[in-house]
This record gives structure tokens, C-alpha cells and sequence, in this order.
């Protein structure tokens, strides 16, 4: 029985030992503040949904994980150039962006929503009212791509690095319309006197994906099934209904 | 644009018709901003740079205090104040300014104009302040007057020690558009993110820009090098 007990805990030790060894260090990078997804809360420390999930994700991966911040267009540049593993910062799955970076099955899809002032009742879908209109979106995006291919030279497209020099403009009323990531604009935009939602809110896309290098298969298997067991035993519906009053699971 | 090379481009992923037209564009508007803020910022450093020059602290120092104000400063700021601190005037947007202002172009050109504006008037006051006290006593024994003395003598020599110096800040100029960029314009640097963005391409959009941006240096560079031999004639060799 002694024997049996001395056995046991060296193959346990060796266990954890060899657990110990396969951890990997893994830099993930978010593009702040992009709320309620990632943003810095009043004691300057880095939360929002996707840092949760990335946090829970890596625990279940067993990685040791560093979290950077990088700009919006230094994305995959920085991904490539190996300044970080992985972009968890709202990357909407597209063909072109998939010829560059190997994307994980998607973890969540929101539409994008129509944000503008109280005085605005023009038909969004309508082309002829919308014709000569002035709408901002974030540059690159999802929405981006939609509007200039739905309304380009029918509308004024303007395009902005972040979210918030787009808020601005809106405010200071050099833009009619916005089209932006729908929880973003209900964070950021409908708490503002004077703002509605102008529009019906647009499915885009095949969602958003955790993006990392190309060669990076093995990664990107652990990725999956990591994600793939948060979905199922609860962990991502909790963080869900932390920041979403609505379903954006995928 | 002939339909053999269209279809060339047509071929590759990038530099297809339509992208080179939206570079050809942000040229143009590259070009607009920052001709039009070298000719203005021009024309008010030089009676600005006199100003700096008399000895009057009321009069010098409220320049020296806009000199220095905007050289101290980055170009960056002075846009973002000029840019997003307009629109949040109250009322601002009743007004007719807002016409001017809505667009991105106008505070930008403002902001251009102001900055390139203070850094020549420091050139020209450089210029203006090293002109050599013989020309000076020479002219005043002919029975010049003050104003007579600056339109023949000091400011004409005075041109010639600062174009030197001021096509460096032609230069300099035409880099720091880069940052209309920020507020929206879509100048080459606006162009490049734009089309980076869409392809995910970063070293073939901004390889390009940059080559865009070295053909507007050498023109810049050439035409000033025209200038300078025009200008110091005579200071060549008889049989150089």
C-alpha cells in the first residue's frame, strides 16, 4: 500500500511537473477603450467583457497570460511581428483579414447599430433621404466595410481611428449619423443627452474571433477547445449577462 | 487614364485603378493644405517677423509670445484644439462660421497656417537681425528712411539668408500634413490608412505613400535649389 502511495505521488508530481513545463506565456493584445468590451475602470486596471473572457480563457488553457495594449491600426502588423500571440479585441472575422492571421471559431456576434441626435428622423435604409448625409465609422471595421459598400458615393463617409474622436464629432455635430459597433454606441453614445438609436440595428459578419499568426495551428486548437468548454459549463453566460442585457453568444 | 494601364492594374490585389485614383486624390488635398498654409503663413510671418524685430516690448512681445507659443507646442495638439475645441463652443454651430469650420479641411488649415506662420517668422526675424550694420549705415547716409531701408536693402538681403532655412520648413511642412489624417481629411496619409485598412497590406500601402511623399520632396527640393541660385547669384564665382 506504502508503495502504491510513494507511486501515486511521483506520478502525480510528474504530472504537474509536466503541466508546469507546458505552460505557456502568452501576450494578448486589446484596444482600449472599446467599452463595455475592453476599457480601463476608475482605478486605471484593464476589464470589460473580452478581458474576463481572455482571463477565464487562459486559466482553462493553463497559459501564463500578459496583456498588452495596442492601437487599433497596429493590429495585425503587431500580431505578425510577434509583438504579441493573440488579438482578442473585437476582430470581426473577414476574408481579408483571414488571408493574413488564422482566426479562432468566433466567441461572440453583435450587430451594428445607428446612433445620431434627437432631431434626426431620416429612413437609414431609405438611399434617396439618406443621399448627401454625413456618417461616421470607426476605420476598417465591419461597419466600415458596409456602408462604403451599401452607400458609398450616396453618403458622406467619414473615418475615424477610435470610437471616441467619432463620439466627438457627432456631439459637436459635424456628423449626421453614426454606424457602430451596437454596444459600443449604447455605452457611449445613448447616455448623452440629446442621442437616440436611429435605425434598426444590422447583423454583419460572421463575428468576431480571437486572431493569432498563421502558424500558429496548435494555439489555435487550444483556443477552440478552451472556448469551446467556457460556452458550455456556464463561465461565458455569467460573463455575458455581467456586461449584455442581450444574447450575443455564438 | 489609358485603358492598357487600367488593366495592368486591375491585375494586381493592391495598387488597382481605384486605389491609385484615392491616392491621387490625397495628393491633391496634401498638396491644397500645404500650398495654401505656405503661402498665407508666408505672408503674415514676414510683416509679423518685422514687428519681432522692433524694439518696442509692446509691440515685439506679444510676437515672440505667439512664436512662441505655437513652436512650442506639437502640431498635433494645436490641431486637436483647433479641430474638436471649435465644435464645442456654445452656439458656435448656429453661427456662420460653423459653414467654414464643419469641414475638416478649414481647421486644419487654420491650425497649418499658424504653426509654419511662427516658425518663419523666427526664420525671417534671424535673417532680418544678422543683416550687417554697413548695408544699414550705408543706406541711412543716402538719406534713406526706415521704410525705404527695409524694401530695398534689409528685407531683399534678408530673403536671400532665409531660403535656406525656410525650404527646410517647406519640407518639414508637407511631413507634418501627414497628421491631417487624424481629423478625418483624406490627404495621401488619410489614403494610405484607408486602402492599409481594406487589404491588411501594411508595407505595400505605406511603402507607397512615402515614395508619394519623396517625388513631392524632390520637386520641393529642386524648385528650390532654382531659387537659391537666382537668388545668390551674386555671390558665384565670375568663372565658376
Amino acid at each position: 500500500m506504502k508503495k502504491l502511495i510513494v507511486a501515486a505521488s511521483c506520478a502525480l508530481a510528474l504530472i504537474a511537473g509536466g503541466a508546469q513545463a507546458q505552460e505557456r506565456s502568452l501576450r494578448i493584445a486589446f484596444d482600449v477603450p472599446y467599452e463595455p468590451f475592453e476599457y480601463k475602470d476608475e482605478n486605471g486596471e484593464l476589464t470589460g467583457f473580452e478581458v474576463e473572457l481572455a482571463e477565464a480563457m487562459c486559466e482553462e488553457m493553463n497559459a501564463d497570460c500578459e496583456f498588452v495594449i495596442q492601437s487599433w491600426d497596429g493590429m495585425i502588423p503587431g500580431l505578425l511581428a510577434r509583438k504579441f500571440d493573440l488579438i482578442m479585441s473585437s476582430m470581426s472575422i473577414t476574408p481579408e483579414r483571414a488571408e493574413r492571421v488564422l482566426f479562432s471559431e468566433p466567441y461572440y456576434n453583435t450587430p451594428g447599430g445607428w446612433f445620431g441626435p434627437e432631431s434626426f428622423n431620416t429612413d437609414v435604409t431609405d438611399m434617396d433621404a439618406m443621399k448627401g448625409k454625413t456618417v461616421g465609422v470607426q476605420r476598417g471595421t465591419t461597419m466600415d466595410t458596409h456602408v462604403t459598400e451599401n452607400m458609398g458615393g450616396i453618403v458622406t463617409i467619414k473615418r475615424y481611428t477610435t470610437a471616441d474622436d467619432m463620439v466627438l464629432d457627432l456631439e459637436g455635430q459635424r456628423l449626421d449619423v453614426v454606424f457602430v459597433d451596437y454596444p459600443v454606441g449604447e455605452q457611449t453614445i445613448l447616455p448623452k443627452e440629446g442621442f437616440k438609436e436611429v435605425g434598426e440595428p444590422v447583423k454583419l459578419g460572421e463575428g468576431v474571433g480571437v486572431a493569432m499568426r498563421k502558424r500558429d495551428a496548435d494555439i489555435a486548437e487550444q483556443v477552440n477547445a478552451a472556448l469551446r468548454t467556457l460556452k458550455e459549463d456556464g463561465t461565458y453566460d455569467t460573463l455575458m449577462q455581467k456586461y449584455f442585457a442581450y444574447d450575443i453568444k455564438m | 487614364m489609358p485603358d492598357f494601364i487600367a488593366e495592368w492594374l486591375n491585375q494586381n490585389e493592391i495598387f488597382t485603378a481605384m486605389t491609385i485614383m484615392e491616392y491621387w486624390d490625397g495628393m491633391v488635398t496634401t498638396v491644397h493644405l500645404v500650398f495654401l498654409s505656405l503661402v498665407i503663413g508666408l505672408l503674415v510671418a514676414v510683416p509679423l517677423a518685422i514687428l519681432r524685430t522692433v524694439r518696442n516690448p509692446f509691440v515685439s512681445g506679444p510676437v515672440w509670445l505667439y512664436t512662441y507659443l505655437f513652436r512650442g507646442t506639437p502640431l498635433l495638439i494645436q490641431l486637436y484644439i483647433i479641430y474638436y475645441g471649435l465644435a464645442q463652443i456654445e452656439g458656435i454651430q448656429e453661427t456662420f462660421w460653423w459653414e467654414i469650420f464643419r469641414e475638416p479641411f478649414y481647421p486644419a488649415l487654420l491650425a497649418f497656417t499658424l504653426n509654419t506662420a511662427a516658425y518663419t517668422t523666427e526664420i525671417i526675424r534671424g535673417a532680418i537681425i544678422s543683416t550687417p550694420n554697413g548695408e544699414i549705415e550705408a543706406a541711412k547716409a543716402y538719406g534713406m528712411n526706415w521704410f525705404m531701408r527695409m524694401r530695398r536693402i534689409v528685407l531683399p538681403s534678408a530673403a536671400r539668408r532665409a531660403v535656406q532655412a525656410y525650404s527646410n520648413e517647406v519640407i518639414f511642412m508637407l511631413h507634418a500634413s501627414a497628421i491631417a489624417s487624424v481629423v478625418t481629411i483624406v490627404d495621401l496619409t488619410g489614403a494610405a490608412r484607408n486602402i492599409y485598412s481594406r487589404f491588411y497590406a501594411p508595407f505595400d500601402a505605406f511603402i507607397f505613400v512615402a515614395l508619394c511623399y519623396m517625388a513631392l520632396t524632390f520637386i520641393l527640393v529642386f524648385a528650390f535649389r532654382k531659387l537659391e541660385t537666382h537668388l545668390l547669384k551674386h555671390q558665384r564665382p565670375v568663372n565658376g
